[in-house]
């Protein structure tokens, strides 16, 4: 393979498009399989969670499992209801599932692959605004859950859809937030431009720990995902905003969710674990880009999305679901402020380190992580304590407590003595 | 409070989400990699049954291959559920046999009473209970198949070994 080109595959036009074509075509199918192999992995893993076996009756080890339950409902009924809007009603999963498919689209998962008509980056777009596509896309896909609430013409479907609404765009803020650090950082909103900052200046997770933080718990309320799924709370909203859906409507919703869940675990890695780099070698960033580069990267980068997607599955299957007044507390009195401080105390920081002549390096990785070592100290030793979540906003007052206490149901103050009984009549 | 949402009244260093959060995830994560798993992989495995399980009747025969019944109707009398059918006859010496048995198994409510009242331990509730039918029809057994079944019967309760051991 002596006579592969080592310049970019953008040079040569129709390889760039076949190559893009090629690319296109062998994610999707792959994307696919993975979505439905994560679906038996949840339930697996909720299984031995809650000391059970799982699925394991199709295939070996229950393998099979997503086949048989896409063949099931492919044959199943599909009903729409008969006041609701049919258009809009069959937009919405459409809708949910292309921007689940498209937002993964900036994600570079592994060191550009050398071909005999040049070097080829392992990513389906090499977009100049990065990031911020993702950002775009991932917020139109609320107009898939809006309206296939708004359109099904039931008041559970139109709370989850509403809620849903209310909760991405809370979390939205946060999330762009939050990833400012990571710009600011980088110098660069490009994907590849992170992925290199962070293979030559240390893994962001240490550099802006409370970025990755607040990334974080936006990515599970971004995705449905517990403890934030009170769009589909399945306790108060029989199943939220796809009650009506069935069939294979319904799951291109479920799909979806798979999705993005994937989307945001390959995000948070290639934001804040580094993407494809390799830990504690160079190996891999430098020199001339080789086939078994591409593989051992795509293994590294597979490694660290498959954590954050064990990480989702666990905290489901242990956290309870937020109230909602909870939720819209940690949203926007949490995790907004803090996430606008961060900018202003890791812009002031780079600004300091930039005049006193202090590059990318060792020094500047710790300074940044005994920074952030001291913001979560104080955010998680001092705040924590009765005031992030638990009593939600403010701590009722002694007498206040003493009247809901001493009051029965109805609202008339309970004596020590025994009540009298109704009298018949009255 | 924007909503009157009742919060209990603790000291505020107990009060955290993070620790509890913590916490509930190292319990998790501890089922996770050491299960305690107690499902019983059902047609693969079976549990055991007690001596004492009244399950589907059989009807014992003698050595020639008969019903031991005697058709002495003890048991249709006894039966709470009423779910025997019992047409007695009897051949040229004068011996009683069953010209019609048959044992509605979706009346019978498994009390056992017919194994115990029977002066001829013919007929037995068994230690057997994968007995799903196609058809209703198929639930009432009579006397051929009684006698076809081949799995073990209830052991009686012993009033001087009253654990069964």
């Amino acid at each position: 393979m002596g006579d592969m080109l080592m310049t970019p595959i953008t040079d040569n036009p129709t390889a760039f498009a076949i190559a893009s074509a090629i690319k296109v075509v062998a994610f999707f199918g792959v994307y696919l399989v993975t979505v439905a192999l994560l679906t038996l992995a949840e339930r697996k893993v909720s299984a031995w969670i809650q000391d059970r076996h799982g699925p394991n009756r199709a295939g070996p080890g229950g393998l099979l499992q997503p086949a048989a339950d896409g063949l099931k409902n492919f044959m199943k009924e599909e009903l729409s209801p008969g006041a609701g809007n049919t258009i809009l009603f069959t937009l919405a999963p459409a809708i949910a599932f292309c921007t689940a498919m498209v937002s993964w689209a900036v994600i570079p998962f592994a060191a550009p692959l050398p071909t005999p008509w040049g070097v080829m980056s392992v990513s389906i777009a090499q977009l100049p605004v990065g990031f911020i596509f993702t950002l775009a896309i991932s917020s139109l896909g609320v107009f898939g859950i809006t309206l296939a609430g708004w359109s099904s013409n039931n008041k559970y479907s139109l709370l989850g859809g509403l809620r849903s609404s209310a909760q991405l765009i809370s979390y939205e803020i946060a999330m762009g937030l939050s990833i400012i650090p990571v710009l600011l950082l980088a110098g660069n909103v490009t994907m590849d431009a992170i992925v290199k900052q962070q293979a030559m200046g240390g893994w962001n997770v240490l550099n802006l720990s409370v970025a990755f933080l607040t990334f974080l718990i936006s990515a599970f309320a971004e995705t449905n995902r517990l403890p934030f799924d009170l769009p589909e709370a399945e306790s108060e909203l029989v199943a939220g905003y796809h009650t009506e859906y069935s069939s294979m409507k319904f799951s291109m919703f479920f799909i979806a969710e798979f999705a993005n869940m994937l989307t945001a675990s390959g995000m948070m890695a290639t934001l804040f674990l580094g993407g494809w780099d390799i830990p504690f070698t160079s190996w891999d960033n430098t020199g001339d880009p080789s086939v078994l580069k591409t593989l051992l990267t795509l293994v590294s980068f597979g490694l660290k999305a498959g954590f954050f997607l064990f990480l989702y599955m666990w905290i489901r299957w242990t956290l309870p679901r937020f109230r909602y007044d909870q939720l819209m507390s940690l949203g926007w009195r949490f995790l907004l402020p803090l996430s606008l401080g961060y900018i202003v105390l890791i812009a002031s920081v780079l600004l300091v380190l930039q005049a006193l002549g202090i590059q990318q390096g060792v020094l500047q990785t710790g300074v940044l992580f005994l920074i952030n070592a001291a913001v979560l100290v104080a955010v998680f030793v001092i705040f924590d304590r009765g005031r992030l979540l638990s009593p939600t906003t403010s701590k009722m007052s002694a007498a206040e407590m003493l009247r809901l206490r001493t009051q029965d149901r109805l609202g008339s103050p309970l004596s020590a003595a025994v009540r009298p009984e109704p009298e018949m009549g009255d | 409070m924007a909503i009157n949402v009742k919060v209990m009244d603790r000291p505020v260093e107990q009060v955290s989400y993070v620790r509890a959060t913590l916490s509930g995830l190292a319990h998790t994560f501890k089922h996770l990699v050491d299960p305690h798993k107690v499902t019983t992989q059902y047609p693969e495995e079976t549990e055991a049954l007690s001596k004492r399980w009244r399950g589907t009747h059989r009807m014992l025969t003698t050595e020639d291959g008969k019903a031991k019944c005697v058709a002495c109707g003890l048991c249709p009398t006894v039966c709470p559920a009423n779910c025997i059918k019992l047409v007695p006859g009897e051949d040229e010496h004068g011996n009683r046999f069953p010209l019609v048995f048959e044992i509605d198994e979706f009346r019978c409510i498994f009390c056992g009473y017919c194994q115990e009242v029977c002066p001829e331990e013919a007929i037995h509730v068994g230690r057997h209970y994968e007995n799903a039918e196609y058809s209703r029809d198929g639930f009432v057994y009579d006397l051929e198949r009684l006698t076809a079944q081949t799995h073990p019967v209830c052991e009686m309760w012993d009033p001087a070994d009253p654990a069964g051991e």
